[in-house]
């Protein structure tokens, strides 16, 4: 899978980064959509209704599986248009950890009660 | 010396995959940050490099079965609803914590955190492994996705640490446990 060890150097490295920027947007947005899904359960009762899909675990059952199910398509959609490409990563990296800061604060209780 | 079924699971959840995964972490971080920035020879790199990616899917096997083991297997046990009229509330940890004003906190803010902020680790971790196992040493010359590759693990181990610590205290102040009997060892009396 990987070129020969030290084959790349930062101006012309042996990969392009889109694969990279791919898997990075697409974890930042999984753990964002944890913290809007939750909150949403949390705010409309029909959603916290319809994210009960294993009922001994709750809504967290759908929460997690509705924001792992839209990592993984974001994940392959991404992949699959960027794996070959060099993308603007700055940007896209900056954003990743933005949404994962974010999901972060807005997982915390104290936030969501405030919202 | 006995364990219930309950507590077993607990357990594997928390002192099997969650501190596993925890101490794991430390390793990982310094092993990202050896392969990305520090040169090494190409034998001794390339070994580091394979070593460093059966360790990365380790941790994220661990990660999984912390949160899956958490939300499907232990996490059941302690929402559970008493049947009315239940004076002993000990076999129903969630409203054990909320029917005294002094652990209520545990669970409205200890619990409601720790049931989504746990999911950030195997989600950030799995990313790492898969950027790693791509790009090897290569990601030494992406500096800005090695460094969001980095900033991901960090995180991965603060969601993990605070889902750890408010797991430990949780369960200190109302355990799950309950389920069949398990036998460990038979102590003797003095």
């Amino acid at each position: 899978m990987n070129a020969t060890r030290n084959s790349g150097t930062p101006e012309d490295p042996a990969f392009k980064n889109g694969s990279g920027a791919a898997a990075i947007l697409s974890a930042g947005s999984g753990c964002f959509a944890v913290a809007i899904l939750a909150l949403a359960g949390d705010k409309l009762a029909f959603v916290k209704k319809l994210l009960n899909i294993y009922r001994p675990a709750g809504p967290l059952s759908g929460v997690t599986t509705g924001a792992i199910l839209m990592w993984l398509c974001m994940w392959g959609a991404l992949e699959w248009r960027w794996r070959s490409k060099t993308v603007a990563i700055g940007g896209i990296s900056i954003a990743a950890l933005l949404l994962l800061g974010l999901g972060m604060v807005l997982t915390f209780p104290a936030v969501v009660d405030f919202l | 010396m006995e364990i219930t079924e309950r507590g077993l699971w607990t357990m594997i959840h928390g002192m099997g995959f969650g501190a596993l995964y925890l101490l794991a972490c430390s390793g990982a971080i310094m092993g990202l940050y050896r392969s990305i920035f520090l040169s090494a020879s190409s034998e001794t790199g390339l070994d580091s490099e394979r070593f460093l990616k059966g360790y990365l899917v380790a941790m994220v096997v661990l990660a999984w079965g912390a949160v899956l083991t958490g939300a499907y297997v232990v996490y059941p046990w302690y929402r559970a609803l008493p049947p009315p009229g239940t004076v002993d509330l000990s076999m129903f940890p969630q409203r054990l914590l909320i029917s005294n004003p002094a652990t209520a906190g545990w669970h409205s803010l200890g619990m409601e955190w720790k049931e989504y902020v746990a999911w950030f680790a195997p989600i950030s971790i799995t990313m790492v492994m898969a950027v790693f196992v791509r790009y090897g040493h290569d990601l030494k010359n992406h500096r800005q996705l090695r460094n969001a590759v980095l900033g991901f693990a960090a995180a991965s181990f603060l969601a993990a640490g605070i889902a750890g610590l408010l797991g430990a205290m949780i369960n200190k102040n109302a355990p799950v446990y309950g389920g069949k009997t398990i036998q460990l060892a038979r102590g003797d009396r003095e």
